[in-house]
């Protein structure tokens, strides 16, 4: 018998099949409103003043544009030469210390790129740290970090991570005796690689891409930093002027464009967008035997940490040592960390919610509708929150002023932002829970109620509480949404670590910046343990 | 099927002694209490019929095995027993209460009092062997729950195992847990869902013997569903062979193995081959010999001038060396099982019979051979296909 078999045996339960429909109704609704604010820039778009869509293109915008598109395919390209080779060395060869080279390799994605960016551009930038380190040397300038080439560094350094992950994930799926064959058909080590294993990963790689270059897309933190204009930088530029009404909707419909052409590129590359995606499978030896190159190729991923860990966290470090002129209004107060930690946690909350029903809809069902509502409830990953932001606060202002800058608002935002990641733990949790054991329950006198509470809950509870953990975290270092919607005077991390980069007073945001690395290295340790990549 | 049929296949012989003490009412003419009834049974996933029609009663005290091939419906039988899945047609009652049917409230699998071992065990991951096998003990309090899980873990020979994870089990050992949980809340019918599937050959030998054993001691009503005809006929009081949704016959292991009432029955259990013969004035006549007319289990006048399949299994025959004008066939293929040789025969008028020989008997494939009939008992025949 099969599963989809006892669904529908399930399914016809006249009580079951209630259940069934509320839950469903349910999954909807929330899938519905987590959609509604691209339906709302959606509206708001059409309904944008002729001269807007003259300005859409004009030289202008269209440069935009074309930076914003040669950001992501530099990124992707850079993310892939350093992630893939990185992924490859550490789990298909005998490179010494893999472990510990995988470690480092995965985290700079703990350090929120805005960090990153100005971290950069203090150690690199004129009269930067390694600047002034050189001047002793007789050496007077360097080439600029501002523009291009410093927003590609800094994307690439601090997003790679997702193809390295995710590479290494489609890597160890991967059965061993796939290769084990090629080699019995006379292949070399290399040769199977290229001809058995890459091919498989491929659908992985671009799902890492996809990650790597939906992030890159998304920040404005970065490109505001290194001078360079992206389609997020001129969103938040023309939202703060409120220069052109309907103009920065009209931008952000055509970002979105941008990245549905990236997502219907990935899913070309990728084809079943499950395939590689697998995770799980244990350490193997490495199957490719590095020889006299075996020490030499840690020079690789060391250089990759020095950059992408080392860097940051030094300047991060001599910032908080630096006397600098300190400013009275950008003191940082316990109270921007208690107001991270509250919207987080209600977020988090709220997240894991509106997350059950939809989760445990498309673990339990199979038809075309919950499928519609899984992909649905995925709309804020591809959302940059800059967008998402500002389509709240038109909604808000239009319909319901009484929410326009409230704390329900912005955890509204959060909500359709992080509830890929509740929804993903939370129905791989669902699906680990075999139908047979809430019937072995049933047949051991309990009631469908009594089942799901003795049995389902308490396995699904760690998968649970790593959803909560994850949006909590995620919550805690985002930045966009937040800047846009936060309540007056409702100042947190994030923000504040804004507020004093914009104003220059780098020295002050130190230690945030340290807390909310600590903070986002708690959510990789909240994702390893779970052995799951899929951000 | 009647009680006229006294021989038995050598290869359930020895389960006889054990099952002498039950042998009253065992057989399908049995009259213990009924106590699971399953009346015109149909049950459709859309517009496929998993079970068709199916009519079966389940005595007081006995093991029933519902055996047949994958997809033939006996899971979904089980699971119609148990109150996971509702019937499209026909009605279910346990112990003379209708507990699904048309003109019945259906009572759920919490309220049935049945007891079933999963195919993979399900046990619960995160709660230890006594919490496992407390689990059903919802009324008990808690010291009589306490000595209710000892009497059950003595009884599955787990004392001293309490305290463990599932995980940390072997699998002989989950399957004892599973048994142990099922019957603590003295389930009126245990239902076992292809218990043995799960475990290696040798265990599963063993513990299809511990687990008869301990059905026995614990004095339960039980139904098995498997595909292993040889666990099917040594542990069942009676087997219900099914067949495309059907029950295609019901029996003790014996009288089914000798007189399987279809070709499917008698393909299905143990090797079979069919001659085909001639039903003379006064000899039946096959390509191998001519018998007489006892040689056919049922034989009746009526039937003379027919031509008939008559079941042939492996033991029944017996090859001879010979050559080409002596022969009755060739050898097309040679099985080795370890203690035995099989020959697959293709006789002279193209019929595909096995012949079973010691190890010491060798003939080499296209060896031409003689076959003699050398059954001690009436063989079942069919109508010819």
């Amino acid at each position: 018998m099969t599963v989809r078999d006892r669904l529908i045996g399930l399914a016809e339960f006249g009580d079951e099949r209630r259940r069934h429909r509320a839950i469903a109704a349910l999954a909807t609704c929330f899938a519905l409103l987590v959609a509604s604010p691209v339906i709302w820039m959606v509206v708001r778009a059409l309904g944008a003043p002729p001269d807007a869509f003259a300005l859409l293109v004009s030289p202008g915008t269209l440069q935009v544009l074309v930076n914003s598109v040669v950001v992501i395919a530099a990124v992707s390209a850079f993310s892939v030469l350093i992630g893939v080779p990185l992924a490859v060395l550490t789990v298909q060869t005998d490179l010494p210390f893999g472990r510990f080279w995988t470690v480092t390799a995965a985290l700079p994605l703990v350090i929120p790129e805005y960090i990153g960016a100005f971290a950069f551009a203090s150690a690199f930038g004129p009269h930067g740290a390694f600047a002034d380190a050189l001047v002793p040397l007789g050496v007077t300038s360097i080439p600029t970090i501002y523009g291009l080439q410093g927003t590609v560094i800094v994307f690439t350094l601090f997003t790679y991570p997702y193809v390295f992950l995710t590479t290494r994930a489609g890597l160890l799926s991967v059965d061993e005796t796939l290769v084990e064959a090629a080699r019995t058909l006379d292949r070399s080590s290399i040769g199977a690689l290229r001809e058995i294993v890459l091919p498989q990963v491929l659908p992985a790689i671009s799902a890492g891409v996809l990650l790597t270059a939906l992030d890159s897309l998304a920040d404005f933190g970065t490109p505001a930093i290194m001078h360079y204009d992206t389609f997020m930088r001129q969103i938040y530029v023309q939202y703060n002027n409120y220069a052109q009404p309907g103009y920065t909707a009209l931008l952000s419909m055509e970002l979105l464009v941008v990245v549905a052409v990236v997502l219907v590129l990935e899913s070309r590359v990728s084809g079943d967008a499950n395939a590689g995606f697998s995770g799980g499978g244990s350490g193997r030896p490495g199957s490719v035997r590095l020889g006299r190159w075996r020490w030499p190729a840690t020079l690789f991923p060391a250089a990759v940490a020095v950059l992408a860990i080392g860097v940051p966290l030094a300047i991060l470090v001599k910032w908080h040592y630096r006397t600098g002129t300190t400013y009275a209004g950008f003191a940082f107060h316990l109270s921007d960390v208690l107001h991270s930690v509250e919207v987080s946690a209600l977020a988090a909350v709220a997240a894991l919610v509106a997350s059950l029903p939809v989760a445990y809809y498309a673990a339990r069902s199979d038809s075309p509708l919950s499928t519609v509502v899984d992909r649905v409830s995925y709309v804020g990953y591809a959302v940059p929150g800059l967008v998402l932001g500002i389509s709240l606060v038109y909604f808000g202002t239009a319909f319901v002023p009484a929410l326009y800058q409230t704390l329900p608002m912005l955890v509204f935002a959060y909500v359709v932002r992080f509830l890929p990641q509740a929804v993903g733990s939370v129905r791989s949790s669902f699906l680990q829970v075999d139908d047979t054991l809430t019937e072995a329950a049933r047949t051991l006198e309990h009631s469908p109620l009594a089942a799901f509470r003795r049995v389902t809950i308490p396995l699904v509870a760690p998968g649970l509480a790593a959803g909560a953990a994850l949006v909590f975290l995620t919550t805690m270092k985002e930045l966009q949404a937040t800047l846009v919607l936060q309540p007056t005077g409702f100042r947190t991390l994030v923000t504040y670590i804004w507020k004093v980069q914009e104003a220059g007073y780098y020295s002050e945001a130190a230690i945030p910046a340290l807390v909310l690395v600590g903070v986002s290295a708690l959510s990789m340790l909240v994702l390893l343990a779970r052995e799951r990549y899929d951000v | 099927m009647s009680e006229s049929n006294h021989t038995r296949p050598k290869s359930t012989r020895e389960n006889d002694a054990e099952r002498a003490p039950r042998a009253e009412g065992a057989g399908d003419d049995a009259t213990g209490d009924v106590v699971l009834r399953l009346d015109g049974v149909t049950k459709r996933y859309g517009t496929e019929e998993a079970v068709t029609d199916l009519s079966i009663d389940i005595r007081e005290g006995e093991l029933l095995t519902l055996l047949g091939p994958s997809g033939c419906g006996k899971t979904t039988t089980l699971r119609l027993m148990a109150g996971l899945e509702r019937p499209s047609e026909g009605t279910v009652e346990l112990n003379g209460d209708h507990v699904a049917g048309e003109d019945a409230a259906f009572v759920e699998p919490e309220d049935r009092g049945v007891g079933v071992v999963f195919q993979d065990f399900a046990l619960f991951p995160h709660l230890n062997v006594r919490e496992n096998v407390a689990f059903g003990l919802t009324d008990l309090d808690d010291e009589a729950t306490d000595r209710r899980v000892d009497d059950l873990l003595d009884l599955v020979n787990l004392a001293g195992m309490g305290e463990r994870a599932p995980d940390e089990l072997s699998g002989g050992q989950q399957q004892r847990v599973a048994l142990a949980r099922s019957l603590a809340p003295e389930p009126d019918i245990l239902l076992l869902d292809e218990p043995f599937s799960n475990l290696d050959v040798r265990l599963r030998v063993r513990m299809r013997e511990e687990v008869r054993e301990i059905l026995k001691e614990a004095g339960v009503t039980a139904v098995s569903v498997t595909h292993d005809q040889e666990e099917a006929l040594s542990i069942s009081e009676r087997v219900a062979v099914m067949n495309d949704g059907r029950i295609e016959q019901v029996g003790r292991p014996g009288d089914v193995f000798e007189d399987p009432e279809s070709r499917f029955v008698a393909s299905f259990l143990g090797q079979a081959g069919f001659l085909s013969t001639h039903i003379g004035e006064s000899r039946i006549e096959t390509t191998i010999g001519t018998y007489d007319h006892d040689l056919l289990r049922g034989y009746a006048d009526q039937y003379v001038g027919a031509t008939v399949d008559t079941l042939v299994r492996p033991d029944d025959l017996r090859a001879t060396p010979a050559n080409e004008s002596t022969a009755d066939g060739h050898i097309t293929k040679r099985q080795y099982t370890g203690p035995s040789f099989v020959y697959h025969v293709r006789l002279d008028n193209g019929d595909e019979v096995r012949c079973m020989h010691n190890h010491a008997e060798r003939f080499e494939v296209d060896e031409p051979v003689a076959v003699e009939l050398v059954a001690d008992h009436a063989l079942a025949w069919y109508p010819t296909e």
